[in-house]
Formats: structure tokens, C-alpha cells, sequence
């Protein structure tokens, strides 16, 4: 399934690497990834695959959750689809 | 990547700020296949088969929410409408299939259920006699259960007969429910040319010319259009139709997606997405508020009926393209109780009851949940329901009737019913009566444009 994460919140260093190393551990493949910066406040939008067969996108929305604690940012994971849907002909 | 950042940005704050959601999947489930002369036996069958049908479909839902990141409020189950079931058993009170359906419903998790009806528009028979005479009790006895009488059609007249029983049996409905100020008649809608593939509560039941089992999908979105007008102020009208059409698109895709997604994973058909933007008491998703981000300083002035004219067109043209099968009501919901823009207006005497009435006539669903003070009569409720009637009959549209008489309550207080159902300021009706006229029953007969053959 493809996905797509926002992670949005006050920049500092290190939210790029920690949220990739979060996913790599969930075995998300990243696809793309582009990111910036309004005043100090830091959007990044990426977009994912995983396998469906070994994981859901509940596990891995509960997977990044310590994540987005720890760095003090909002990570929302939601399925490409809902995007596509509204977005494309 | 799929799309621009922009795209994906602005899809989350709709969600998020605008109050994106999706107010309900209903699934539709046949019951014809339940009927058995003996009440009993048919009851077992009913609470059997929905709890087969439905068992997963809280958890599928939940699932899609999680998936797709959008809220889904509730998740409802339309039924075939319970006179045409019980009326091959010999119960003479189907109070107790209005306790199968609640339980059945509460069983599976469902918010609400719906089809404890009657389709009486041209004639009643015995069985639809008898479950209009249990409706009172059936609401009052009962959490989740809905009822909806349909009274008139553009083809069959106005059956001024029902509607007449109709007025009575709100009242009763109000009666029995009074520690709640009637809440009981939060739950009943009286129709005129009523659809079958209503999503929307409380007036969903599943038509017998429906598949046995389907999925449909309501959608809830004037946060959206209302943040898309703000965006290009001082436009003219045509230009505002437009803008409407374009967020329309968009909040009506989602609702396709929704119900396709629920359809493949309940393995039950697709059934409609109902393009009517359904409002909720808070702020920030409220459909007067959009007319009057149009440029009324407040919902109910002159010009308002022009402006939910434009709103509601706009809103089909947008949905129609957006998704694979268009149903249900598709109108413009105003309930007084569920809009926090017309909450205000009605508090605050801007909006009345014939100002509502034209605006039902040129496009919304109808008077909904529209608190009237406490000792108006059975016969000025029906003749209510009539006029509403006329308009549905003569303009070839569904039009609905909730109201709820607030026992013990008089003009200018407020009904709070809490959670979706929101709050009602209590109305002030005509005092002349309309005794005689409701008395003559009988029927109104159908239009000559009803017979289009």
C-alpha cells in the first residue's frame, strides 16, 4: 500500500532522521520525501509503500507514535488513496 | 509523487479544521426474506439476519478510518419497512419488531437503525394501520430506532387521511417522550415522495426495489465549501457556483471512495452516495453559515431562499461528476437543532417557519427537527405536514417533516438533545386553526403533471 505522511511541527534537529529510521525499522520503503520550512515550523510530506501482507497502516501509525512524541511533532499516515481520489480526474 | 504538496495539505485541513467527515455509511439489508405468519419466528429471523449482515461492519469502518485519515460519525442500517414484514403475522402491536430492530442494532454497534415505516401515500393497509399506531411507544420504548411514514407522492396524491394520523401520532410521540422534551420525535420523519436509498437518519429505510444487502455513503462537508468561498470574496454569483461545484467534487470523491471501500470489504453491493452536505451543531459545519458567506448578513433574510437555490444546484453539478451512482435525498439539509447557524437565527427570530417552508419549496429536504411550542395541536401539526406535502407532490421532490412539539416548553426556550440531534429553540407556529380542514381527511389528489405516461 502506498502512503502518505505528513509530519508537521516546530523544527529542530534531527526529525528527518528519526522519523526515516522509525521507518525503516517498519520496513516503509520512502519514496519521496519533501520538506519545508514556514518561519520555524517544519511540514514534511513523504511518501511510502509497505507491504500489506506483513503489516497494517494501524501498526505503523502506531509505530511512529513514540517517534512523533519524543521529536514533539504531528505525524499523520493515511493511505494515497484518499488524496488521489479528491485530487485526480 | 501522486500529487502536489498543496493538494495533500489542503486535504488535511479540510479534514482537520474544516470538519471534514463522513456523517454516516448506512447498510441497507433486506428483510423480505423474514416474513413468517408467526411474529416470533419472523423476529428471530430479523435480529439473525442483521446481525449476519452488519457484524463486520463497525470494524470495517473503523478500519477505513484509520486507513483513509477521515472521521466517520456513524454507521447506521436501513431496514425494509417493518409494515410490510410483520403484516403477514398476526400481531396486532409491533411495538415489539421496533425492540428486535434496537436490539439487532445495538448488537452489531450501529448508531442508529432505521425503517421502523410505512409507505401510505396512496392508501393504508391494515398492517401499515397498525405500525403507524405503534410508532409512539416503539420510539419511546427504544434508543436507536427510526421511523419514517411516507403520506404523500407526486403520483399518488397526498393522503390526507395519514397525514391527519400523522399529527396525532407526533404528538402522542412528543407526549410519551415528555421528560425529554419529545425527543422521541427526533426519530420520526413524515415524507412526501420518500426515496429508498436514503443514507440519512431518521428517514432511511431500505425499498423493496433494492438489492438484499447494499452499502451507501452520506457525506458532511460546509466547512469545506465555506472556507472555498472565503476564498474568492466579491466574486459574482455564477463565479460562487462554481467555486461550489469544484469543493463539491472533492467532498463528494471521498464519499465515493468511502462507500467503495466499505462495499469490496463488507463483500455487499455499492449502493449510492447521497450528495446532501449534512451540517452538525458546531461550529464551523454549518450550512447557513455558507449562505451566508454568500453575502446575507444573516440565514433566513430575504435572498436566502435564492442563495441555498444556488448552494444546492451547485452542490449536484459538483457530486454528480464525482461519483459513480448518485441516490437518497441529495437536497440541502437546514435542520433548525443541527446547523449552529440556524440555531442563532432561530433564537435570535431571524428565521421563522414560512421563511423555512419557501426554502424547503425551492430546494432543501424539508422542516427538520424544528422545535414548535408544547400545546400545538395534532391538527396544526398535520396541516404542517400537508403543506410541506404540497410542496413535494407539486414540485416532483421529496420533502420531509420532523418536528418536535416541546412539551412544557413555549416560544424562545430551547430543547437540547445533545450530541448530532443539537438544539432547538422553540418556534412559534400560526395560531389560527386548521381543525376543519385537517378533519375533511381524504385526499388530495395527484397533480396533473404526476402522470407523465
Amino acid at each position: 500500500m502506498k502512503i502518505i505522511l505528513t509530519v508537521t511541527g516546530l523544527d529542530h534537529v534531527g526529525i528527518i532522521a528519526a522519523v526515516a529510521t522509525r521507518l525503516a525499522e517498519l520496513e516503509v520503503n520512502i519514496l519521496n520525501v519533501s520538506q519545508t520550512l514556514m518561519g520555524d515550523y517544519f511540514t514534511m510530506i513523504m511518501q511510502g509503500s509497505f507491504d500489506e501482507t506483513t503489516r497494517t497502516i494501524e501498526e505503523i501509525q502506531e509505530g511512529v507514535r513514540p517517534v512523533a512524541e519524543s521529536a514533539q511533532v504531528e505525524i499523520r499516515i493515511q493511505s494515497e488513496a484518499i488524496f488521489q481520489a479528491m485530487h485526480t480526474l | 509523487m501522486i500529487d502536489t504538496n498543496a493538494n495533500i495539505l489542503e486535504t488535511i485541513q479540510m479534514i482537520e479544521e474544516d470538519k471534514l467527515d463522513i456523517r454516516t455509511v448506512t447498510m441497507g439489508i433486506s428483510l423480505l426474506d423474514c416474513i413468517d405468519s408467526d411474529g416470533e419466528a419472523a423476529r428471530r429471523r430479523i435480529y439473525d439476519k442483521i446481525t449476519t449482515r452488519a457484524a463486520e461492519l463497525v470494524s470495517v469502518c473503523r478500519g477505513i478510518e484509520a486507513e483513509l485519515g477521515i472521521p466517520i460519525i456513524n454507521r447506521r442500517i436501513a431496514v425494509t419497512p417493518i409494515a410490510l414484514i410483520a403484516g403477514a403475522s398476526s400481531d396486532e402491536d409491533y411495538v415489539e419488531y421496533a425492540k428486535i430492530l434496537d436490539a439487532a442494532a445495538q448488537a452489531v454497534g450501529v448508531d442508529f437503525i432505521g425503517g421502523f415505516s410505512a409507505l401510505v401515500d396512496k392508501g393504508a393497509t391494515p398492517a401499515d394501520e397498525r405500525l403507524i399506531a405503534s410508532i409512539p411507544r416503539a420510539l419511546a420504548e427504544t434508543d436507536v430506532v427510526c421511523s419514517s411514514v411516507n403520506i404523500a407522492s407526486s403520483r399518488g396524491g397526498i393522503n390526507m387521511t395519514a397525514v391527519k394520523r400523522m399529527g396525532e401520532v407526533v404528538r402522542e410521540t412528543a407526549e410519551l417522550t415528555a421528560d425529554a422534551h419529545g425527543f422521541g420525535c427526533a426519530k420520526l420523519v413524515v415524507f412526501a415522495n420518500a426515496v429508498s436509498d436514503n443514507p440519512f437518519m431518521a428517514g432511511a429505510f431500505h425499498g423493496v426495489q433494492e438489492a438484499d444487502c447494499v452499502v451507501s455513503v452520506g457525506v458532511s462537508g460546509p466547512g469545506v465549501v465555506k472556507r472555498a468561498l472565503e476564498k474568492v470574496p466579491g466574486v459574482p454569483l455564477d463565479a460562487c457556483a462554481e467555486t461550489i461545484k469544484k469543493a463539491a467534487f472533492k467532498i463528494t470523491r471521498v464519499g465515493q471512495l468511502v462507500g467503495t471501500l466499505a462495499a469490496e470489504r463488507l463483500g455487499v453491493e455499492f449502493g449510492i452516495v447521497d450528495l446532501s452536505l449534512a451540517p452538525t451543531a458546531e461550529v464551523g459545519d454549518s450550512v447557513a453559515r455558507v449562505l451566508e458567506e454568500l453575502g446575507l448578513e444573516t440565514v433566513g433574510t430575504h435572498g436566502t431562499t435564492a442563495a441555498l437555490a444556488l448552494l444546492n444546484d451547485a452542490m449536484k453539478k459538483g457530486g454528480l461528476m464525482a461519483c459513480s451512482r448518485v441516490g437518497g435525498l441529495s437536497g440541502s439539509f437546514i435542520p433548525i437543532s443541527e446547523d449552529i447557524g440556524m440555531i442563532e437565527a432561530a433564537a435570535a427570530g431571524a428565521i421563522t417557519l414560512d421563511k423555512l417552508e419557501a426554502m424547503t419549496a425551492i430546494c432543501s429536504v424539508g422542516l427538520d427537527m424544528v422545535a414548535v411550542p408544547g400545546e400545538t395541536s395534532a391538527a396544526t401539526l398535520s396541516a404542517m405536514i400537508a403543506d410541506e406535502a404540497a410542496i413535494g407532490v407539486m414540485n416532483h421532490k421529496t420533502t420531509a417533516v420532523r418536528l418536535i412539539p416541546a412539551i412544557g416548553l413555549g416560544v424562545g426556550e430551547v430543547v437540547e438533545f445533545g450530541g448530532l440531534l443539537g438544539r432547538a429553540p422553540v418556534m412559534p407556529a400560526h395560531e389560527a386553526s386548521s381543525e376543519v380542514f385537517v378533519a375533511r381527511a381524504g385526499n388530495i389528489p395527484s397533480p396533473v403533471h404526476g402522470f407523465r405516461n
